[in-house]
């Protein structure tokens, strides 16, 4: 049975996509058979991200429907002969999901897969909402920034009341905090909300902050995954999230900056 | 120590039963519907306790005879133990059958739940005695406790989760900017206080919010209420208790 992973954070743009490529790639590099699905239909942009836009035939609404085998569907990316992906309809929207639908396509993936990590759209709508509901383990991204963790916030709301866990009141998804676009100079200045301040509002498992980095835009735009720049501060950052998840002990880095924006404001608690 | 040369004690306590919500005169429609809701849960039901609520009845001025009603519910296995909301004959027809009267409180710990009967209902009563949690956001489990008293969340109340509680509410996990948490009574967070927390919605001024950190967005305490810009700094982010003197909100620390 495979384990599966919806990355997800309420807030758009804040690295769902880029996170989603990266801990898929990362953990098929680790050994594990991953697939890695776009639930962001009409807006397709997971293929981008992975660069296998121009090999996409069939998509994840074609194995909805029953238009496709999810074989015909799942595209081996070019790197890593461990992960797949599950594309997006670019011509669809979001109702073409159904519950009853997705879950079988995760159930057929399950049998064959080690993870599958769900790339969830922005919102809170039906995209969002079915990403999540078969989730075994979120990863709530968070920029450090007062409306994206007050986003995740209210995802966290749902990933604990909405979710198939929820609803069969079985033990609940394992959230993991994964803090994106960090600059510890600007925390320093006290521009950005500081980790402490994040985990005031959000007390969760942090699994991992990426650092802000050039390197993730140019990745993006070069369809690789910023976790095979080996190179790159948020290559390394997105390295140590996948490994930390799979169990092992890692320091965090790129934290920096603990004097806080909202410490310095309100100064700190007796 | 238990005083074992007197006869007797007396000690306050409280005695729960059912109250049954009457919004028809129809003796053999009543009966029905009892004998379908006894079919249900026979167990809940058997030898049961019962408080008569008329006032739904008399406020439409339908009037009921109250010697009919309580034959039949102990023809049908109730104990009734009470009338409410009765006017003066049928409070004098109850007294003559050894039924006592409540007079006292507009609200109860009544364990009835759902609307007034747009359908054909005439007696409204829950198969199980629990709180209802409304929850109309994204409900967190509140495990409902003993009867009508105290709802326990240990989960944190995430931004845009509701919850309700017809009794006490306490919480032991933070309560986040944009949730919203209200009880009929008094409102306990040990934790940190970011949403808005409104204590006494059905109008009791006597109940309290007691919170451990106070960063509410609003708190309310039967219906009066302050925002955030109005909390004061000796306040703000200090355990405090909050309560109603003289219609004006009163927030002291707790030492």
């Amino acid at each position: 049975m495979a384990r599966i992973i919806v990355v997800t954070s309420g807030k758009g743009g804040v690295g769902k996509t880029t996170t989603s490529a990266a801990i898929a790639m990362g953990l098929a590099k680790a050994g594990h058979k991953t697939a890695v699905i776009d639930f962001d239909v009409g807006l397709r942009n997971l293929d981008l991200i992975l660069g296998c836009e121009r090999r996409v035939v069939y998509d994840f609404i074609n194995v909805i429907n029953g238009e496709a085998s999810l074989n015909q569907a799942l595209i081996r990316d070019k790197n890593c002969h461990l992960l797949y992906i599950l594309p997006a309809s670019q011509t669809r929207d979001k109702d073409a999901l159904t519950q009853e639908g997705v879950g079988r396509v995760l159930d057929e993936l399950s049998k064959e897969f080690d993870y599958v990590v769900c790339d969830s759209p922005a919102g809170i709508e039906k995209g969002a909402n079915l990403a999540l509901y078969f989730a075994d383990d979120a990863f709530v991204v968070t920029n450090p920034e007062i409306s994206s963790v007050r986003d995740s916030d209210r995802m966290l709301g749902i990933l604990s009341s909405k979710s198939r866990r929820a609803e069969r009141n079985e033990e609940p998804i394992k959230e993991y905090l994964l803090l994106t676009r960090y600059d510890s100079d600007r925390v320093r200045q006290g521009e950005m909300l500081g980790l402490d301040d994040v985990q005031e509002i959000l007390s969760l498992e942090l699994l991992g902050i990426i650092p802000e980095s050039k390197s993730v835009l140019s990745a993006s735009n070069a369809g690789i995954p910023v976790i095979l720049d080996e190179k790159s501060e948020a290559g390394q950052a997105y390295a140590d999230v996948v490994a930390r998840y799979l169990g092992e002990k890692r320091p965090h880095r790129f934290i920096d900056g603990k004097q806080g924006f909202l410490r310095r404001l309100f100064g700190g608690r007796k | 120590m238990l005083n074992t040369s007197s006869v007797l004690e007396f000690k306050s306590g409280t005695f729960f039963a059912p109250i049954l919500v009457l919004f028809k005169h129809d003796i053999v429609a009543i009966e029905e519907a009892l004998q379908e809701k006894i079919s249900l849960a026979p167990e809940f039901f058997k030898d049961s306790p019962l408080v008569i609520d008329l006032r739904e009845l008399n406020k439409q001025n339908q009037d009921l005879d109250v010697v009919q009603i309580i034959q039949m519910l102990r023809r049908i296995g109730f104990f009734p133990v009470g009338l409410r909301g009765g006017n003066e004959q049928q409070n004098r027809q109850a007294r003559a059958l050894s039924i006592p009267i409540d007079t006292v409180r507009e609200q109860g710990n009544s364990i009835i739940i759902g609307d007034t009967p747009k359908q054909e209902i005439t007696s409204q009563l829950s198969s199980q005695p629990e709180i209802p949690v409304t929850q109309s956001a994204d409900p967190v489990a509140a495990p409902p406790t003993d009867s009508a008293a105290t709802t326990l969340i240990t989960q944190p109340v995430r931004s845009g989760q509701r919850i309700y509680a017809s009794g006490d509410l306490i919480i032991l996990s933070q309560v986040s900017a944009g949730a919203e948490i209200m009880a009929e009574g008094n409102i306990h967070v040990y934790n940190t206080l970011r949403g808005r927390a409104l204590a006494g919605v059905h109008g009791n001024t006597a109940a309290r919010i007691f919170c451990f950190d106070l960063q509410a967005e609003l708190i309310s305490i039967a219906g009066d209420y302050k925002t955030s810009e109005d909390l004061t700094k000796q306040t703000y982010k200090n355990p405090v208790q909050i309560y109603l003197q003289n219609h004006a909100l009163i927030i002291k620390e707790i030492a």
